[in-house]
């Protein structure tokens, strides 16, 4: 058995086969991995709001889709991963509360997994797998043995994608 | 006038916070008192500046369910707010309005999720007055939701609200009851221009 690594909100980490990586209770956030199969590589960002560029005190980049991405594929690169055996899978962006869907706030979660489509598109890695949206937190693990995305949410079997 | 960010917050308005969280702690105290008809304590509201990225720790451990309930506000100033609880508060409030056996933990259902929507709904009035009595602005709440989930999933709703304009991040802690007591946290999220709007009411410059 390998490590299970913590990632926090606004954080990004990158592991290799045994060890997994995790981020419990994702709510809008999204957990979006980067995984190398032939090497065992995997990587997992957990930024908050889609775009650095609309927000003013952008510094931390794991805290923004369009850095964060960028990112963790640089640290994948780093780490002797190939670019052109890298897919994503994303899981998160849940809308928490009911509210009205014109809030900039409130359709958060959608925004930041478009977000996560539209630079997975422009870096040319597959995005294979998604779990997003509706109204729960989930808790995911990235095994870096298998690159199986496992999501837990709270009265919800588990499920792996 | 300096561009007001909760990365250099003013003590002043860590203060007016601190002071929205002692009478509407106070205020919310005196509703629940007549409707669970018991006598009720309060402490004095602790007020806690954070790194929004922490918040999803800040109340208890991350996949520990809690309750939230959020409300937007219009008007004078638009934003939202938000008032949370560890399981043991709510179910201890919901068996008191429900009149159930106060060791009872089963799940909320449908009564008592709507009993817990009315109780967010005294509390959140309650902090809401405070707030328009000490600025004499017109705040309108919108209905309240609720969600019963991961605190770290709870938290995320105002951790990446706070997130839209600094890194830090705003949580007033409250502690009210009779034998027992009922731990709160309340979230005040103005939007970036309803700051200015409050500050400026309180002949506060910035």
């Amino acid at each position: 058995m390998g490590e299970l690594i913590k990632v926090g909100m606004a954080d990004l980490k990158v592991a290799k086969a045994p060890d997994t990586l995790t981020t419990l209770g994702l709510g809008s956030c999204i957990g979006l991995t980067l995984y190398d199969p032939v090497i065992k590589v995997g990587g997992m960002v957990h930024y908050m709001l889609p775009d650095s560029t609309k927000i003013k005190n952008n510094s931390n980049i794991a805290k923004f889709g369009d850095t964060g991405i960028r990112e963790l594929l640089r640290l994948m690169l780093l780490n002797g991963a190939n670019r052109r055996r890298l897919v994503a899978k994303i899981a998160g962006g849940a809308q928490m509360f009911a509210m009205s869907g014109s809030s900039a706030i409130g359709n958060v979660g959608d925004r930041n997994a478009e977000e996560a489509v539209l630079i997975l598109r422009e870096l040319g890695i597959p995005l294979i797998a998604r779990d997003t949206g509706l109204n729960y937190g989930r808790t995911v693990e990235l095994d870096c043995s298998t690159g199986q995305y496992l999501i837990k949410a709270v009265g919800k079997s588990s499920k792996v994608i | 006038m300096a561009e007001f960010s909760l990365d250099n917050v003013n003590s002043m308005y860590m203060d007016v916070l601190r002071e929205i969280g002692n009478i509407g702690a106070g205020n919310a105290t005196t509703s629940l008192a007549s409707m669970i008809n018991s006598k009720i304590d309060m402490n004095v509201p602790k007020v806690e500046l954070m790194e929004a990225s922490k918040l999803s720790t800040a109340i208890c451990p991350e996949e520990e369910i809690i309750v939230g309930i959020f409300l937007e506000v219009k008007h004078d100033i638009t934003g939202s707010m938000m008032f949370l609880m560890r399981m043991d508060s709510a179910h201890y409030l919901v068996n008191k309005l429900m009149g159930k056996d106060p060791e009872n933990r089963d799940d909320f259902d449908e009564m008592d999720l709507s009993a817990m929507k009315e109780i967010g709904n005294i509390i959140a009035a309650s902090y809401l007055s405070a707030l328009s009595g000490l600025t004499n602005l017109t705040i309108a709440p919108s209905i309240p939701y609720i969600a019963v989930d991961m605190a770290a999933s709870i938290l995320s709703v105002p951790a990446i609200q706070f997130g839209q304009y600094g890194n830090n991040a705003l949580l007033i802690e409250t502690e009210f009851g009779d034998d027992y007591m009922i731990n709160g946290y309340f979230i005040l999220m103005p939007e970036e221009d309803s700051y200015a709007t409050i500050l400026t009411s309180l002949g506060i410059q910035m």
